[in-house]
């Protein structure tokens, strides 16, 4: 055991000696936290979009005028002709286009029904939604407007609540997302490296001929890690909490466990990646290319898992990023205790084990 | 001239010669497009919604079927029971309740107004600003539906509207993956270019092989563009390779020109390479160098557009994109292929990009001395 | 002219002296030992020399060319050989003597004729198309030798070309330097081994920065009245 710690401590000095790679360690999750936190978010505001009203009354000019009034749209330019309508959305700024025929108002009071057309880009079919979602609740709400307060008959009113998250903070949403995939791409990449970097250099033999058994090389070499990426985990929980105003509302403890136990799964993801490496290149292109995108994609950190198709649903499962996160987000923010996030523990707890004894069986085989 | 075809020979050989390698630089990257394009989308179905009917009346029942008809909704429990609902808020088995309260049918009938409550699990935002804005859409149509019935009120004597209609243009089936496979792709091609090239260079710096060029007549420039050409050439074949895939295999409209995409990226890989090449004059192990891409390239990609519009992000996030290279390739590259963007549309980004490539550069290799 | 011709060279690291006005001259054809405990300044003087570090004072000539102005002169015609293995692993023995080839410069024809000739002579025709990462340790370091003076230089500098090699091995390494130096290649070699000093014509041997002694190896044991070079050297180095 003694051997074990002197072991660590190797690492541990080989860690803190690398200066820049401390900085980058601790300074750069940081930054990224910090500036995802605020700068991910799906909230559409001022969407650049170019108007053609071709009747130019009164009243079209207080739709437009409506249309911008909230923070959703913001006009870039007024078209005069249909024709400049498609030149406009090539040069890429503009994402709607809203066409007001001529007689605007004439056919709202005398033939009570007017036209207005919205052309979105829908290149991005999402926000092409939104947008036109956005646009067509302005635009009732103008239409309620002008026929006065007279109130109809037969009205449904319908109260909202938004529940955990009243604010719809995306910030909710995406601390989390951010958090898993830094503490899992700093870990695992972290890992493989530098066990790759061992053998690269040929000190990973010298390693094995020394009495250790192979397994506490591995731990050795494993441990501090765990160390620096808890501390990270902590650093960014706090950033969570005090810059971003997520809330804890279940166990502080338990959220603390669940941070190490996916500490741990994300390191034995990377022992893994570095069992079947032998390279630093090929180890980090592996975790890299392997897991950046898939943990950015499937993990329904950015894009909602429901919404794609089955088998990818399915392949999202393997993922212990989603998992990770929908624990993070039940005891922060519903505060959910350990009876209702146990099948995800469960399910991390698995798969930690599962990397870890597979990498032993690897490296076994390896060494005979 | 014959120097770089030497060391290009070399870099090649090192480059096929790593099978793992190679696995991860053409066959990831190619089941990730194939794969991952198919996660990209927003367009949520078949949320889980709870409804709560304390009225069971014939309009109640309407509003349920009509919600469930839309698509968007799928009913996960129908029931009176209001703490079961909020229960599987609570556990995410539904998304959305729908409390509609005793007697919705008679006072909407008898006092004209009745109002039901939609309750959200509001974690996740967007999905939570989606679900609301579908529910809130098919019962303001049900209401609508119902108000025409009732007083057989006709488009004449009724109040005036204004009738929206809208159209998507450039992806009319609203299809995601034609706006995703693009911006996948590009961060495909980014990877290899930015990662790549620096770390090259360290390596040899690494294993001590850079001494032995050193003292060799390679040229500083012949050194560099032998280190970086071969991941170029790699990374337009990449891109080439994604394109024909995203053509057969996800219908992508090429609206444009191609030749004006691989123009752009030829000069965009530039920029990505150059800063591996600035990252590796500055970092001693292989380990530093990836770190630092590695930090750079991740707030470059989720800065980028590629995931969540730009348009979205506050302005100071949106100033900092003129900053970003993988920002404008995002936007040219979709640009050019759904909107059939042409010349005059991109020349100004690509004069950017060009610049961006020149001063990374210039600055690279005024970093990279070959004497101290 | 003298292949290597050195007037005071000197090279500071801020206030620290790594060599101190060395002077000296390399003679054609001579196989000049270059000696010195760790730190002594061997690798600094000798990365000079190559055109990799600029001299803080001083001046130096090799093949006749200024190392301050001329670097570029200085490498087309010297060979080198690092202490730390300069092949490319993960090549083939025959692209690794091509891509050196290649970049001194030379054609097509004469790297395929150096190629053969290379191979032949040191037997290793059958791991031509072995990766280099195959062979042991004392062919590698054969081969890059062989490489090194592949474009024909008129001096080679060799720097602890044999760390880690076998004594039959180095054997064999010595008489691929001897063959070198018969043909007209100034050899410039640093090395730790006391038995090697002997090999050389003559030896130079720097303490702190400086040459304390520089004389053929005969003459140095008489100088200093040893039985062996290693008595030279410990004499010297206990010296200071």
């Amino acid at each position: 055991m003694r051997q074990f710690f002197v072991f660590a401590r190797k690492e541990f000095y080989h860690i803190f000696r690398d200066r820049r790679t401390l900085l980058i360690l601790f300074g750069m999750p940081i930054v990224q936290v910090i500036i995802f936190g605020f700068a991910i978010t799906n909230e559409i505001k001022n969407a650049d979009i170019a108007v053609l009203d071709q009747s130019k009354d009164h009243y079209s000019a207080r739709l437009i005028q409506k249309l911008t009034a909230g923070s959703y749209f913001r006009i870039d330019r007024n078209l005069q002709t249909p024709k400049t309508i498609e030149a406009a959305f090539r040069e890429g700024r503009i994402k709607m286009a809203v066409v007001i025929p001529p007689r605007f108002g004439q056919d709202f009071f005398h033939l009570r029904k007017a036209q207005v057309q919205l052309l979105a880009d829908a290149g991005d079919p999402n926000t092409a939604t939104t947008l036109v979602n956005y646009a067509r609740a302005i635009i009732g709400n103008y239409q309620q407007e002008l026929n006065g307060p007279a109130a109809l008959p037969l009205t449904i009113n319908t109260t909202v609540r938004m529940q955990y998250n009243p604010a719809l903070k995306s910030v909710f949403l995406f601390v989390p997302g951010v958090m898993t995939l830094i503490l899992l791409l700093v870990s695992a990449m972290m890992t493989s490296i530098t066990i790759a970097r061992e053998k690269e250099l040929g000190t990973m033999e010298i390693l094995l001929v020394s009495p250790l058994p192979p397994h506490l090389i591995v731990m050795g070499k494993v441990v501090p890690y765990i160390v620096l990426s808890f501390i990270n985990a902590l650093v960014i929980l706090a950033m969570g909490v005090w810059i971003f105003g997520m809330p804890v509302k279940g166990s502080v403890v338990l959220l603390l466990a669940e941070c190490v136990l996916f500490v741990l799964t994300s390191l034995g993801l990377g022992i893994l990646i570095s069992t079947v490496t032998d390279k630093q290149q090929t180890a980090m292109m592996a975790s890299m290319m392997g897991l950046l995108m898939p943990t950015v994609l499937l993990s329904g950190f950015i894009f909602p898992v429901e919404s794609m198709p089955k088998p990818l649903q399915w392949l999202s499962n393997i993922m212990p990023a989603k998992w990770f996160i929908i624990i993070l987000k039940d005891i922060m923010l519903k505060g959910s205790g350990l009876r209702e996030v146990w099948p995800q523990t469960l399910l991390l707890t698995g798969m930690t084990i599962f990397f870890i004894v597979l990498s032993i069986r690897k490296f076994k085989i390896r060494l005979s | 001239m014959r120097t770089i075809r030497f060391i290009l020979q070399k870099e090649f050989l090192q480059i096929f010669r790593n099978k793992s390698m190679l696995r991860i630089i053409l066959v990831i990257p190619i089941v990730q497009l194939l794969v991952l394009s198919n996660a990209a989308n927003y367009e949520i179905k078949n949320l889980a919604i709870d409804v709560v009917d304390h009225d069971h009346s014939a309009w109640s029942q309407r509003l349920v079927n009509k919600l469930t008809a839309s698509g968007y909704f799928k009913i996960y429990r129908h029931s009176f029971d209001r703490k079961a609902a909020f229960e599987d808020l609570e556990l995410d088995k539904a998304d959305i309740v729908l409390m509609i309260p005793p007697h919705f049918e008679r006072d909407l009938v008898r006092e004209n107004e009745a109002t039901l409550q939609l309750l959200v699990n509001a974690i996740n935002g967007s999905k939570a600003g989606l679900a609301n804005g579908y529910a809130n859409s098919i019962i303001r149509d049900f209401n609508q539906g119902i108000r025409t019935e009732w007083l057989a009120m006709d488009k004449h004597s009724g109040p005036a509207v204004i009738d929206v209609t809208y159209s998507n243009w450039f992806n009319v089936r609203l299809d995601y993956k034609v706006f995703m496979v693009p911006g996948i792709l590009v961060a495909l091609v980014t990877m290899i270019a930015a990662f790549l090239s620096g770390m090259n260079i360290v390596k040899e710096k690494e294993i001590g092989t850079i001494e032995q060029l050193n003292v060799t007549p390679i040229r500083k420039h012949h050194f560099i563009l032998g280190k970086l050409i071969p991941f170029w050439i790699v990374a337009l074949f990449e891109l080439a390779f994604g394109l024909l895939i995203g053509k057969l295999v996800f219908s992508l409209p090429i609206g444009g020109s191609l030749w004006l995409i691989f123009l752009f990226a030829a000069v965009y890989l530039w920029v990505m390479l150059g800063m591996g090449l600035l990252i590796s004059t500055f970092t001693e192990t292989q380990q530093q160098a990836m770190f630092i891409a590695w930090f750079f390239v991740i707030i470059f990609l989720l800065m980028s557009g590629l995931f969540t519009p730009v348009e979205n992000m506050p302005q100071w996030a949106q100033t900092l994109t003129w900053f970003n290279p993988i920002a404008y390739f995002v936007k040219v590259i979709r640009m050019v292929l759904l909107k059939g963007s042409d010349w005059g549309n991109i020349q100004s980004y690509l004069l950017i990009m060009l610049a961006y490539a020149l001063v990374m550069n210039g600055v690279a290799i005024l970093n990279y001395r070959k004497t101290s | 002219m003298q292949p290597i011709v050195t007037n005071a060279l000197t090279k500071k690291f801020g206030s620290f002296i790594a060599t101190n006005a060395i002077t000296f001259e390399v003679k054609q054809g001579e196989i000049f030992g270059f000696l010195g405990a760790n730190g002594a300044g061997k690798t600094t003087a000798m990365r000079m020399l190559c055109g990799l570090l600029r001299p803080s004072s001083g001046t130096a000539k090799v093949a006749g060319y200024d190392v301050y102005t001329q670097a570029d002169k200085v490498k087309q015609n010297i060979g080198y050989m690092s202490q730390r293995f300069s092949l490319y692993e993960d090549l083939k023995v025959k692209e690794n003597i091509r891509f050196y080839g290649g970049i001194y410069g030379l054609r097509n024809g004469e790297i395929k004729e150096k190629t053969e000739r290379l191979l032949q002579k040191l037997g290793m025709e059958a791991e031509a198309d072995q990766l280099v990462s195959a062979l042991p340790l004392g062919w590698k370091q054969k081969l890059a030798f062989s490489v090194a003076i592949l474009h024909d230089p008129s001096i080679v500098f060799l720097d602890e070309p044999t760390g880690g090699v076998d004594p039959v091995t180095r054997r064999q390494f010595w008489d691929l330097i001897y063959e070198a130096a018969n043909r007209g290649v100034t050899v410039f070699v640093t090395t730790h081994y006391m038995d090697e000093a002997e090999y050389c014509d003559r030896v130079s041997i720097m303490v702190d920065g400086r040459i304390q002694a520089l004389d053929t190896p005969r003459q140095l044991k008489a100088q200093f009245g040893a039985e062996s070079m290693d008595d030279v050297f410990l004499q010297l180095a206990r010296g200071k």
